[in-house]
């Protein structure tokens, strides 16, 4: 594991992760594309172990993205290389800017900014889609429509857009409830 | 150094009981910084926050570096930071490793399969959620629209497509007189 790459990889995450929460999600995807020490098979799991633990999810993708790839030192590494670009950042602001939102450019950039972040983490989102519900392993083999996804998996993917929707509970709840519907139904 | 202990144990605390960061932080903020140590009013927590969210980087430790530099100077901010983290480095390093001895496990596949599917839930409600907000004009249609079709044709960092976008957006809120929806 070359240690100064991955903190070079993850220091520029953090300088160009905008938008919080899962901004750093497509990042990690590329990166998988990127170099085999990362596998992208690892990330929606991830994601899950991120959610549902203490800290910024942004912080616990980068310690376990780091840790899968580099083992403790990796985890460190990875994560102090995220927050870098933000110590350095948030200085600078707060020394020589005020009122730093309420800039022209900053505002101007963000509005820019936000759609096309919402179309990464929706393209990040369809890779978390693809392997949890589609099987277009078993569609190649018998070429019947309905093999092109899991059953089972798509009915716990409708029955929970409903049941995200109407009760509104912290998501850790719903990753619970699905480990459990997946020890149980075995899938 | 006794003030800087303080400070890394506040923000260890803060991200040890903050589960998913971001917003859910500000009570957590408001009770140790504003109402136990006085350190900041709650408007000065908003603006700092509000920063936090349009600088780069995840926005906790945004606002946490900002907090502990107004209190401590750069070493502050640096401190304030490594505090905030320190939780998730352990808890996230220990189930990284259980995970990965237990990665045979029949019980734990089945687990993950249904989790993984939960996560392609929770991912897609994001970018609703973020839809609403994001698109709000012509511009913002086209900037998806345009920011979709590259990722997922061209094998390009989102790097080039956050660069492109931020300056698209200044552009034509230069030029100006779009219409919104």
């Amino acid at each position: 594991m070359n240690y100064l790459l991955l903190f070079w990889e993850f220091f520029k995450i953090g300088l160009f992760a905008l938008g919080g929460g899962l901004a750093t999600l497509p990042f990690l995807y590329d990166l998988a594309d990127k170099y085999t020490w990362l596998d992208a098979s690892i990330l929606p799991d991830m994601i899950a172990i991120s959610e549902s633990t203490p800290g910024a999810i942004g912080v616990n993708m980068a310690t376990y993205t780091g840790y899968s790839s580099g083992g403790i030192l990796g985890g460190i590494i990875a994560t102090l290389g995220l927050v870098a670009p933000s110590i350095i950042i948030i200085i600078l602001v707060a020394r020589f800017l005020n009122r730093f939102n309420e800039n022209f450019y900053v505002k101007a950039a963000f509005y820019g900014l936000r759609p096309a972040v919402t179309a990464l983490i929706a393209l990040a989102g369809f890779e978390v889609f693809k392997v949890s519900i589609i099987t277009l392993g078993q569609f190649e083999l018998t070429r019947q429509l309905i093999d092109l996804v899991d059953i089972k998996s798509t009915l716990l993917f409708l029955i929970m857009i409903f049941l995200i929707n109407k009760y509104k509970k912290h998501p850790v709840v719903y990753i619970l409830g699905g480990a459990a519907v997946g020890i149980l139904f075995k899938f | 150094m006794k003030e800087l202990w303080t400070l890394f144990w506040i923000f260890a605390r803060i991200g040890a009981f903050t589960f998913g960061g971001g917003y859910a932080m500000l009570p957590m903020l408001q009770k140790e910084i504003v109402e136990k140590y006085g350190w900041a009013t709650e408007e000065e927590i908003m603006d700092y926050y509000a920063v936090g969210q349009c600088t780069p980087g995840v926005i906790a430790v945004n606002t946490s570096t900002f907090i502990g530099y107004k209190r401590k100077g750069i070493i502050g901010g640096i401190v304030a930071t490594l505090g905030m983290t320190f939780p998730s480095l352990i808890v996230i390093t220990l189930i990284a490793s259980a995970l990965q001895s237990f990665n045979d496990n029949p019980i734990i596949q089945h687990a993950f399969a249904g989790v993984r599917v939960v996560v392609a839930v929770l991912v897609a409600n994001v970018v609703v959620k973020m839809l609403k907000t994001a698109i709000i004009d012509w511009v913002g249609i086209v900037l998806f629209t345009a920011a979709l079709i590259v990722g997922l044709l061209f094998d390009i960092s989102p790097i080039y497509i956050i660069i492109g976008s931020a300056l698209t957006g200044i552009i034509s809120k230069k030029i100006g007189g779009v219409k919104s929806l």
